[in-house]
């Protein structure tokens, strides 16, 4: 296993013994009132949302703080850092965090019109859907045939391992919260997923924190695929990354939904409420779902791929991989599998 | 009047409102209690359920005890409720995995059998249960015990809905019972209301017994008004057959007494006698009189009482009467004029009744009137239809005018002639009796008075 996101480690495990560390934070000066958001989505990614909503909204300052979902975690739960939204893509902790009380209640028309699984106890809500995929070197796989499922990948990486020793990279479960969902949903809607895993270890996988990292590695021919990566990051990429391409499985595609919810602490619920509102009509706005490369939630529930296409469901089932027992055990297994020196 | 009590159909309504009302009070008792009840116990299934799948999960490895958490433990419970979800997991009172200070539900339960409790924790109610279980294989047997624990509020949300909808179902049963009820009783007393329109729509002397078919309950009324009815028309027929026969054992006697005192009168010659004589006949005509006026009297209130109209020719009617009376006018040198419009006219009445009243004006008028005065009869045809009689005596005095239709009242100006008082009170009831009226007036062409029988048309 090569780490190729030293530096990120580094900063995991200096907050590890103290406070929760904030990556960037990025402060939208505007009127008196403040509204201090926690996310873990890139500020890129989030820079034309933010703007938008603070046009729509101009007596508000808005302090956005990036962290990865496991410091938003560490800030929320342990430390109850006060924050008035908090945005992640770990569903399984969010849900945590409202299961265990410590986040807001929040109705109103535009939560109302969210489906029933994109929203939990009137405090967790999705507002944007985002698949895992794969994503491939075309020059490197050329001539070679493209899987559709994970049993046809299982059979490539099998047959050609000249090609992928080394060159297969995805997500280091044991620090990334949004990888350790995808690997433990894989987990229990595939028997082959160990079966892949085990292969990937074999071909010395390259483990990342990130999809971005994995995705630009991937285009710069370093690697020839990466599995699980985040589909709407891989999306955005798209038009300015010649030579890869996004392949979504057809045995079962796990979509993460990106989630808010209003901390416990919150001071300002109000103007948060205002804000999942303005999350949650995303559907509404294509310009910035455009512009923030964030697909929507589809208000529409009736998807003809809903049998392969499978919205992560919210609720007390992801508190299962986060049993701290249970995790020790998916990790160890993971890590055997994975760690074959 | 009496005094009325409620309707029947009004209490038969809210007596049956009120059974109603306890029904759908007792359903929707019933309905809450079973629901919830049934509701709690799938929460505790589930929860047992949950908790057992999880005690199945627990292993030991290498003398360590382990759990492996499985999915469905946690997801079933989000399947019929977003309700948070707590669990923990102590082997040999240590914990193993889950919430360290989740309660265990505390009472005693037999191997392997759930215990359930309700407590609160982390601010919320939480329905509990505990299922423990001995772990062989290690070193030594050990004891573990799974609680798993989630709030009510899915159990408030399908509580509330059940509430709501027995309510709702309670209260339209109560609508339509009402409803039914309300129809039922106006169903149940419609042969009372039949007898009672039957009853109404009777002639007045329709004193037949009532033989609709009537239902059970209302037998002994219809019995009773049968034999009343009976007893009645007996009663009627009694009274008109005395009237019949006092007339005739008043009057003949009389008759009979006044011929042998005009004989004596032709025989006795001493003229303190023949005066006797003379007082007496007048005394017996009198008396024929009066007893003929007390038994029209009696006639004209029977008759009243049952009023029989048809169809009378009222100028033939005076006519009638003038002549009769034209020899007793003729006596006292009195002329009756009777004036008749040209074309015939009809009047709804009953003819005895009105010939009675006719007789008793005239009568009264020639009894009161000097000797050769003119007596005017008159019919003035119209709405209202008006019989007038004007004579030329000594008219009435002024203060009688409305005393004089009373029983036994007469005027101030006449206690030189002998008179009953009930012929104007005879004239006044029968005109009551055609919806007319009496009226009583100067003559306006001199001396004497004008008595008019005021009848509604003719």
């Amino acid at each position: 296993m090569r780490h190729a996101c030293l530096a990120f480690l580094l900063i995991v495990r200096i907050t590890a013994a103290g406070a929760f560390e904030i990556e960037e934070s990025h402060l939208y000066p505007g009127g008196d009132t403040e509204l201090r958001i926690l996310s873990t989505a890139d500020s890129e990614v989030f820079d034309p949302i933010i703007r938008a909503f603070q046009s729509e909204n101009p007596g508000l300052s808005i302090t956005y703080d990036v962290a990865s979902s496991a410091q938003v975690m560490t800030a929320l739960y342990r430390e109850g850092a006060a924050y008035d939204l908090a945005i992640s893509s770990a569903m399984d902790l969010q849900t945590k965090l409202a299961n265990d009380g410590l986040a807001l209640a929040y109705r109103s028309e535009a939560t109302a019109r969210l489906p029933g699984w994109a929203r939990w106890r009137d405090r967790v809500f999705a507002f944007t859907q985002e698949p895992a995929v794969l994503v491939i070197n075309e020059a490197a796989l050329a001539g070679l045939e493209l899987p559709h499922n994970r049993e046809g990948l299982i059979a490539l990486l099998r047959g050609n391992p000249g090609i992928f020793d080394g060159r297969i990279g995805t997500y280091d479960v044991r620090i990334s919260g949004l990888g350790y969902l995808f690997a433990t949903q894989d987990s229990r809607n595939t028997e082959s997923y160990w079966q892949l895993t085990e292969i990937m270890g074999r071909l010395n996988t390259r483990l990342y924190c990130c999809s971005g990292d994995m995705i630009a590695a991937v285009a710069r021919g370093e690697l020839a695929l990466a599995y699980n990566v985040l589909g709407s990051y891989a999306r955005a990429r798209l038009a300015e990354t010649p030579g890869i391409r996004i392949i979504e499985m057809e045995d079962f595609v796990s979509v993460m939904l990106r989630t808010a919810l209003i901390p416990q602490t919150a001071v300002a619920t109000e103007e948060a409420g205002r804000m999942i509102d303005f999350l949650a009509g995303m559907r509404s706005r294509p310009e910035l779902a455009a512009q923030s490369g964030l697909p929507p939630v589809d208000l529409d529930e009736s998807d003809a791929n809903a049998a392969v296409v499978r919205p992560i469901r919210l609720g007390p089932g992801l508190l299962v991989f986060l049993d701290r027992m249970r995790r020790d055990t998916f990790l160890r297994s993971w890590v055997s599998s994975v760690e074959q020196d | 009047m009496n005094a009325q009590l409620p309707s029947i159909r009004r209490r038969l309504v809210v007596q049956l409102a009120l059974v109603a009302a306890l029904l759908s009070v007792a359903f929707f008792l019933t309905v809450r209690g079973v629901a919830g009840n049934a509701t709690e116990q799938t929460q505790d299934s589930i929860l047992a359920a949950s908790a057992a799948s999880i005690a199945d999960a627990v292993y030991s490895d290498d003398g360590a005890v382990r759990v492996e958490l499985p999915y469905s433990a946690l997801s079933m419970l989000g399947t019929v409720s977003e309700d948070r979800v707590f669990y923990r997991v102590i082997v040999d009172g240590e914990t193993l995995t889950g919430y360290d200070d989740l309660p265990v539900p505390s009472g005693r339960a037999g191997p392997r059998a759930p215990l359930f409790d309700t407590y609160t924790y982390r601010g919320d109610s939480l329905r509990s249960v505990v299922i423990s279980r001995a772990l062989s294989g290690a070193s030594r047997p050990r004891r573990v015990e799974v609680v798993v624990a989630q709030t009510r509020l899915g159990l408030e949300v399908i509580s509330a809905r059940i509430t709501g909808t027995a309510t709702a179902i309670a209260v339209a049963f109560f609508l339509v019972a009402t409803a039914l009820s309300a129809l039922a009783a106006r169903n149940a007393l419609q042969p009372l209301n039949r007898l009672a329109e039957t009853m109404a729509r009777r002639g007045p002397k329709d004193l037949r017994p009532v033989t609709d078919e009537t239902p059970e309950e209302l037998a002994p009324l219809v019995a009773g008004l049968n034999s009343f009815m009976q007893r009645l028309g007996a009663a009627l027929t009694r009274s008109e057959d005395l009237i019949v026969e006092a007339a005739h054992r008043v009057r003949t006697p009389l008759a009979t007494v006044r011929t042998q005192a005009e004989v004596m009168h032709l025989q006795v010659e001493k003229p303190a006698n023949r005066s006797a004589l003379r007082q007496m006949i007048r005394a017996v005509d009198e008396s024929s009189r009066s007893a003929g006026q007390l038994l029209d009297h009696a006639m004209v209130t029977l008759r009243s009482d049952q009023l029989e109209t048809e169809e009378t020719d009222p100028g033939e009617l005076l006519h009638d009467v003038v002549g009769r009376l034209g020899p007793t006018a003729e006596l006292k040198d009195i002329t009756i004029r009777l004036e008749l419009p040209p074309e015939q006219t009809r009047v709804m009445g009953d003819p005895i009744l009105l010939q009675n009243a006719v007789r008793n004006i005239l009568d009264n008028a020639i009894k009161y009137s000097a000797a050769e005065t003119d007596i005017t009869v008159r019919l003035e045809p119209g709405n209202p239809c008006r019989l007038v009689f004007c004579d030329q005596g000594r008219g009435f005095a002024a203060a009688d005018i409305t005393r004089l239709p009373d029983r036994f009242s007469r005027g101030s100006n006449v206690s030189d002639v002998v008179g009953s008082g009930l012929g104007l009170t005879i004239v006044a009831d029968v005109a009551r009796a055609h919806g007319g009226s009496l009226e009583i007036a100067d003559n306006p062409e001199g001396a004497g008075a004008c008595v008019t029988l005021v009848l509604p048309s003719c």
